[in-house]
């Protein structure tokens, strides 16, 4: 019984220790991993609609928090003056979700880019919608609050030719970033007016 | 006769580099040598906990009752198996996106299961430090060589830099898995007949 009984405590108190420094080890790099995961996983589409800016976006970024979720907003600088905030939607594509990062200028509603960030449509077909600057440029200078529809459900968006589903997943993440944006606009302002300096 | 460390450490190298000689590990060593840079990733990630964990367990040697030692085993090695995975996301992200699943894997990796079982469970610190160095550092070989080995036929490059001229038409089968086999057969088959002298 008591061979037992130290067996029992041996146990406990490895697995104290190792929970103890997992816990301590995941706290000191949980702000790098966070930070290393923008920028390779949203570092690329940020950069792309995000072309010309004087700062980091990935560095100055804050969140809101919108009903029961915490997102991410990626502040921008043009011309001196911090005017573009981006932030990423979900639309629903071919397989699965696709993750849309939409910059909007605050001072106009004018959307500034579009690019796909994450996803896992068919290669070569649906996979445009990231690779084809083409089809995200059409939603350049349109104002984020429309809601947007590919042409074959009667909107104003040309689908890619052979992925109208991952168009349509495209179009619905940039009609929900609207939604969001009309939400938060005035938290938006407050925040990017905060950072400016 | 006790071995010096010295001698601990280079039996890793030749008489018992862990994938020719002792043949364990091979998950890992058929999955993730695609390229240079992985393998050797890969390297010194196992050589990181092997060292850890042969340290601690063999300070711990006389704490450790018999009947629970595997079970204390897994949690040492499985604790710095999740540090190196934190620490690989914070520091080395593309190389944690590549490798994936095969980071988690050491825990069950025998090479690191056995130096404790068979080396560290029953040596003084000193020597159980340098037996898993060097048998970590004929891993990171191993790793190195048939990955080097794969890369160059495979896709005519190394460390991701092309070695052969244009007109180099690569063998695609040997980044595959195929290659693998055939490559750390035709290995095996070398270091044993230099072995027979």
């Amino acid at each position: 019984m008591r061979d037992m009984f130290k067996l029992f405590i041996v146990i406990v108190i490895f697995s104290v220790i190792s929970g103890g420094v997992l816990a301590a080890v995941r706290n000191a790099t949980k702000d790098r991993i966070e930070y290393q995961q923008l920028v390779f996983v949203k570092g690329p589409a940020i950069n792309l609609i995000m072309e010309g800016c004087t700062n980091d976006p990935l560095q100055d970024r804050f969140k809101i928090k919108d009903q029961d979720k915490e997102r991410d907003f990626f502040v921008g600088e043009f011309d001196g003056k911090k005017n573009v905030v981006a932030f990423e939607t979900y639309g629903k594509g071919f397989a699965g979700d696709i993750g849309v990062i939409t910059a909007v200028d605050v001072d106009t509603d004018k959307i500034i880019g579009v690019a796909v960030t994450t996803h896992s449509e068919t290669p070569g077909v649906g996979s445009k919608a990231k690779s084809d600057p083409g089809f995200g440029g059409q939603f350049k200078g349109k104002t984020i609050t429309e809601v947007f529809k590919v042409k074959p459900d009667g909107g104003q968006i040309d689908a890619i030719s052979g992925a109208t589903v991952s168009s349509r997943g495209v179009a619905a993440a940039v009609s929900q970033s609207g939604e969001i944006y009309k939400r938060l606009k005035n938290d938006l302002k407050n925040k990017m007016k905060a950072s400016q300096g | 006769m006790a071995k010096t460390a010295v001698q601990e450490f280079t039996k890793g190298l030749w008489a018992e580099i862990p994938p020719f000689r002792l043949v364990l590990g091979l998950c890992p060593v058929l999955a993730v040598t695609k390229g240079v840079e992985n393998g050797i990733g890969m390297g010194v990630a196992t050589t990181f906990v092997l060292i850890c964990s042969n340290v601690l367990i063999s300070m711990l040697r006389n704490v450790i009752p018999k009947k629970v030692r595997i079970a204390c085993f897994i949690a040492v090695i499985a604790t710095f198996v999740t540090v190196v995975e934190l620490l690989m996301q914070a520091f080395a992200y593309p190389l944690f996106l590549s490798l994936g699943i095969f980071i988690p894997l050491i825990v069950v990796n025998c090479i690191v299961l056995g130096r404790a079982e068979a080396f560290a469970a029953k040596n003084k610190v000193i020597p159980s430090f340098a037996d898993g160095l060097g048998i970590g550092l004929g891993f990171t070989l191993s790793l190195g060589a048939l990955g080097a080995i794969r890369e160059i036929l495979g896709s005519g490059m190394f460390y991701g830099m092309p070695v052969f001229g244009p007109s180099f038409q690569p063998f695609g089968f040997m980044v595959q898995a195929p290659g693998a086999f055939v490559c750390l057969g035709l290995m095996l088959c070398i270091m044993n007949m230099m072995g027979k002298k």
